[in-house]
C-alpha cells in the first residue's frame, strides 16, 4: 500500500506528536488520575495501595480546618494572600518596567537580560540569596536600614512580615517573564493609533488609558491567569525561606502545596495529601474559569 | 480505507502509551527479584546467604565491613552481602520498594524514630525472645534502648547510640573572665555563666551569645527528656501514650528554657540561622548538642577551642536524651527458616559489646552496651567521655511522628517569643497538639 506524500507527512506528524503524548500521559495524566484515586484511599506509601475509604480524607480535612491554629486553614488563607499580594504587584511593576523599556533603544538588551535572569534562576538559589539579604543584624538589607538610621526588621523571622517578604521575592523572580510578554504586546500595538490620537490632541495619560491598556487586555488576562496559577502553587521559595522549611514562623507562610508535601512525605498520610491536591486542583480550575470569563473581552478599533 | 489505517496506527500508539503509563508501578518489584532467585535453594549444610542494608556513610560502611569479615570467619557457612550504596535521602524509598516485594535486606539499619512506621508497614518482624531475652536487653543495654520495645515487643537492637551533652567554647569563656576548666555543672550555673558570657555592643546588639535556646535544634529534646525530669516531672507516661509535661514541673522547665530568650536575653536563635550554626561559627559560649556534632566542628571550624561536659544537673537529677540507629530483621528474613537463623546470629554479633567497641573507634558513636560504654578509656576521652557518661541515665523519646511532635514545641516557643503568648497557655497548646499526634497514632493500632 502506498501513501501520498501529503499522507506520509501527516502520519509522521502524528508519530512525532505521539512521543509528546506518551510523555504527557505518563508524566502528567497518569499521576493526576492516581492522585484522585489516592485521595479516596487510606493510602500507605510502603505498600503502594490501601483500602477505599470514600470521602474520609476530605472529611478529615474539613474537621482539621475547624480546629484552632489549623495548618489547613492557614495554608488556604495564606495561598489566597500570596495571590492577592503577588499578582497585582507583579502586573503593575512589570507593566511600568515594560513601558520604560519600550522607550529606550540603548542598552535595552542589557536591561531585558537583567530583568529576565531571576526568572531562569533556580528558586532554591534565589531563596538562599534572599535569606542572606533578609538576615537580621548581618543581612545586607538590615545593614542598609542601620546605615540610614532606620530600625532593623525581622523579615522572614516574624509572623507578620514573613509572608509579604516571601511574596516580594516571588514577585522579583517572576517579574522578568511578565516584562518580556508585556514588551512584546506593547510593540504589537500599531503606531498609527498613537499618531491619530495625538493629532486629535490626546495627552500621554490618555494615550495610555485609551490605547495601550485596552489593547494589552489579552496579555493582562494571560499574565493574570498564569501568575495566579503560579502563586497558587507556590512551594520552593516557602520551603527554602521559612524556618526549617515548615511554612513558619507559626504557620504564617505555609501554602497548600507545602502542606501536601508535609502530610505526604513527612507524615506519610498520602490519602490526606492526595485529597488536599484534589482540592487545590479544583480551586485553580475554578479561579481560572472565573478569570477567563470576566476579564477576557475583545477590544477592537 | 487509508484513513482507517491511519486511525489504527494512532490507536496502536495510544494503547502503547497507556501500557507504558501502567508500567512504572510494576517495575521496582521485578528488578531486584532476579538477584534473590539465585539464592533460594539454600540447604541446611550449604552456605546461607543473607543481605544486610544500611545507608551510605563512609565510616559506618567501613566499620560494618570489618564486623562482617569477623562474623564470616567465625561462621563459615553464612555469607553476608553488604549493600551500602544507597544515599541517605533514598534509603527509605528503596526499602519501601524492595521489602514488600519479598526482596532486599534480611537485616536492615534504621533510625529508631522510624520503627513505628516500619512496623505498621509490616517490614519488621519481632526479634525472637530466646535469642534476645528482654531481661538481657534491660540489663546490658543503655536504658534508651527500651524505645526499641513497641507495645512490649522487641523489634530492633543497636550497635551504637548517641547522647546529648554540653558543648562549651573555652576561648569565649576566658574572654568573659570565666574558668574554661569548670564549665557549668548545674542548671543554675548554666544560667549564671551564660549571662556572664554574653557580650553586647554599644547599640545593644549581641556580639557573643551566652546560650541560645533553640527548640528547632536539640533543645526540644533537652526540654522533654532532660529539663522536665530535672524539675521533678516526666514528659510522657511510660508507654508514651499520654503527654504529661503540661504540669507544674513542665512549666518550670519551660520557663527555664524561655528565660534564655526573655529575662536573661543571652541569645537570639535568629542570628546565624539557629544555635548550631552560631556555636560552630564560634559566636556562642554554651550549647546543647549530640556527639554527631563533633564531626561537624572538626570539618567546619577545626581551630575552635572547645570542650564537652555532661549536661548540667538540677535537684541532683541527671538526664540526657539518647537516640540511635538500630538494626531490625525483615519480613524477607522471616520467610525462610535457614536465612532467619543466620540473620539472628548476625544481629547478635553486630549488637555485641565487642562490636560496639569497634564501632566507637571508627564511627565515633558510643557503644550501646553499657559494658563497652563504661570502658575507662572511653570515659576518660576528652570529647566522647561526657557522652559516654550520659548513657546510663539517658532516655529516648518514643516518637509517633517526630517532625510533628518537634514542631509542636517549636510553635509554642515561637508563640511566646514572637507573639507574646502567655507561656502557660503556649505549653498547654504544645501538649494538646502533641497529644493529638499520639492519639492519632495509637488509635490506628
Amino acid at each position: 500500500m502506498r501513501f501520498t506524500l501529503r499522507q506520509r507527512q501527516i502520519i509522521w506528524a502524528y508519530i512525532f506528536m505521539s512521543v509528546a503524548l506518551v510523555f504527557f500521559v505518563i508524566i502528567r495524566w497518569y499521576p493526576t488520575i492516581l492522585a484522585f484515586n489516592v485521595s479516596f484511599r487510606d493510602w500507605n506509601v510502603f505498600e503502594g495501595s490501601g483500602p477505599w475509604v470514600g470521602l474520609e480524607n476530605y472529611q478529615e480535612i474539613w474537621k482539621d480546618a475547624g480546629k484552632p491554629r489549623s495548618s489547613v486553614t492557614a495554608a488556604f488563607s495564606n495561598t489566597v494572600r500570596y495571590v492577592l499580594f503577588g499578582v497585582p504587584s507583579q502586573l503593575v511593576l512589570a507593566l511600568a518596567i515594560a513601558l520604560l523599556l519600550a522607550q529606550i533603544r540603548r542598552l535595552s538588551a542589557v536591561f531585558r537580560v537583567a530583568y529576565f535572569a531571576p526568572y531562569v534562576t533556580s528558586a532554591v538559589a534565589v531563596a538562599f540569596v534572599w535569606n542572606w539579604l533578609y538576615q537580621p543584624e548581618t543581612g545586607l538589607i538590615n545593614q542598609g536600614l542601620d546605615l540610614v538610621g532606620l530600625p532593623q526588621q525581622p523579615f522572614t523571622k516574624s509572623p507578620a512580615q514573613a509572608l509579604p517578604s516571601i511574596t516580594a521575592v516571588a514577585v522579583w523572580q517572576n517579574l522578568g517573564f511578565a516584562v518580556i510578554i508585556f514588551l512584546a504586546g506593547i510593540q504589537q500595538i500599531p503606531g498609527h493609533y498613537y499618531e491619530a490620537a495625538r493629532i486629535d490632541g490626546a495627552n500621554a495619560w490618555q494615550l495610555f488609558w485609551r490605547i495601550t491598556l485596552p489593547l494589552l487586555n489579552p496579555i493582562i488576562v494571560y499574565l493574570t491567569v498564569l501568575g495566579t496559577i503560579s502563586y497558587l502553587r507556590l512551594f520552593a521559595l516557602v520551603q527554602n525561606m521559612s524556618p526549617q522549611g515548615t511554612g513558619g514562623p507559626l504557620k504564617s507562610t505555609t501554602t497548600v502545596v507545602l502542606e501536601v508535601y508535609r502530610e505526604g512525605f513527612s507524615s506519610y498520610k498520602m490519602g490526606y495529601a492526595g485529597a488536599l491536591t484534589v482540592l487545590l486542583f479544583f480551586l485553580i480550575l475554578l479561579i481560572t474559569i472565573i478569570q477567563l470569563r470576566f476579564f477576557s473581552r475583545r477590544v477592537e478599533y | 480505507m487509508k484513513r482507517s489505517k491511519l486511525l489504527m496506527l494512532i490507536g496502536t500508539l495510544l494503547v502503547t502509551a497507556l501500557l507504558l503509563a501502567a508500567c512504572p508501578a510494576a517495575v521496582p518489584a521485578e528488578a531486584p527479584a532476579a538477584d534473590s532467585a539465585a539464592e533460594e535453594p539454600a540447604m541446611a549444610d550449604e552456605v546461607v546467604e543473607i543481605e544486610y542494608w544500611q545507608y551510605n556513610f563512609a565510616a559506618r560502611v567501613d566499620a560494618m565491613n570489618q564486623l562482617i569479615a569477623q562474623f564470616e570467619e567465625a561462621n563459615p557457612n553464612i555469607k553476608v552481602v553488604h549493600n551500602a550504596d544507597i544515599p541517605y535521602a533514598e534509603f527509605r524509598d528503596k526499602i519501601a520498594a524492595s521489602v514488600p516485594a519479598g526482596v532486599g535486606p534480611d537485616v536492615a539499619t534504621l533510625f529508631y524514630g522510624w520503627q513505628s512506621v516500619w512496623i505498621d508497614s509490616g517490614y519488621l518482624v519481632p526479634l525472637p525472645e530466646d535469642a534476645f531475652p528482654p531481661a538481657m536487653v534491660a540489663e546490658k543495654f543503655s536504658p534508651m534502648v527500651q524505645a526499641s520495645f513497641v507495645e512490649g515487643t522487641l523489634y530492633t537492637l543497636p550497635t551504637a547510640v548517641r547522647a546529648l551533652a554540653l558543648f562549651y567554647n573555652k576561648d569565649l569563656m576566658t574572654d568573659a573572665g570565666l574558668d574554661p576548666e569548670s564549665p557549668p555543672s548545674t542548671l543554675d550555673e548554666l544560667a549564671d555563666q551564660a549571662a556572664a558570657c554574653t557580650q553586647r555592643d554599644d547599640d545593644g546588639a549581641l556580639v557573643v551569645q551566652g546560650f541560645v535556646a533553640d527548640p528547632a535544634a536539640q533543645d526540644h529534646h533537652w526540654f522533654r527528656e532532660v529539663l522536665v525530669r530535672q524539675f521533678g516531672g516526666v514528659p510522657y507516661t511510660d508507654d508514651y501514650t499520654e503527654v504529661l509535661y503540661n504540669d507544674e514541673a513542665g512549666m518550670q522547665a519551660w520557663n527555664y528554657l524561655l528565660a534564655f530568650h526573655t529575662d536573661l536575653a543571652t541569645g537570639d536563635r535568629d542570628l546565624f540561622d539557629g544555635s548550631t550554626n552560631a556555636f560552630v561559627g564560634g559566636h556562642v559560649c554554651f550549647h546543647v548538642d549530640g556527639s554527631f556534632r563533633l564531626g561537624t566542628i572538626a570539618k567546619n571550624n577545626p581551630e575552635m577551642n572547645f570542650g564537652v561536659a555532661e549536661l548540667p544537673s538540677h535537684n541532683g537529677i541527671k538526664s540526657t536524651f539518647g537516640s540511635y540507629w538500630t538494626h531490625g530483621l525483615t519480613k524477607k528474613a522471616a520467610a525462610d527458616q535457614a536465612r532467619f537463623d543466620a540473620a539472628v546470629k548476625f544481629l547478635q554479633f553486630i549488637t555485641s559489646a565487642d562490636a560496639g567497641a569497634l564501632w566507637v573507634d571508627i564511627v565515633g558513636e558510643l557503644p550501646a552496651q553499657l559494658e563497652a560504654g563504661s570502658n575507662p578509656e572511653l570515659l576518660a576521652d576528652e570529647k566522647l567521655g561526657a557522652f559516654a557518661a550520659g548513657l546510663e541515665y539517658s532516655h529516648a523519646t518514643f516518637f509517633a511522628d517526630e517532625s510533628q511532635q518537634r514542631q509542636a514545641i517549636i510553635d509554642s516557643f515561637d508563640m511566646v517569643i514572637l507573639t507574646d503568648e502567655d507561656p502557660a497557655t503556649a505549653l498547654q497548646i504544645a501538649a494538646d497538639t502533641d497529644q493529638e499526634v499520639l492519639d492519632d497514632f495509637w488509635s490506628s493500632r
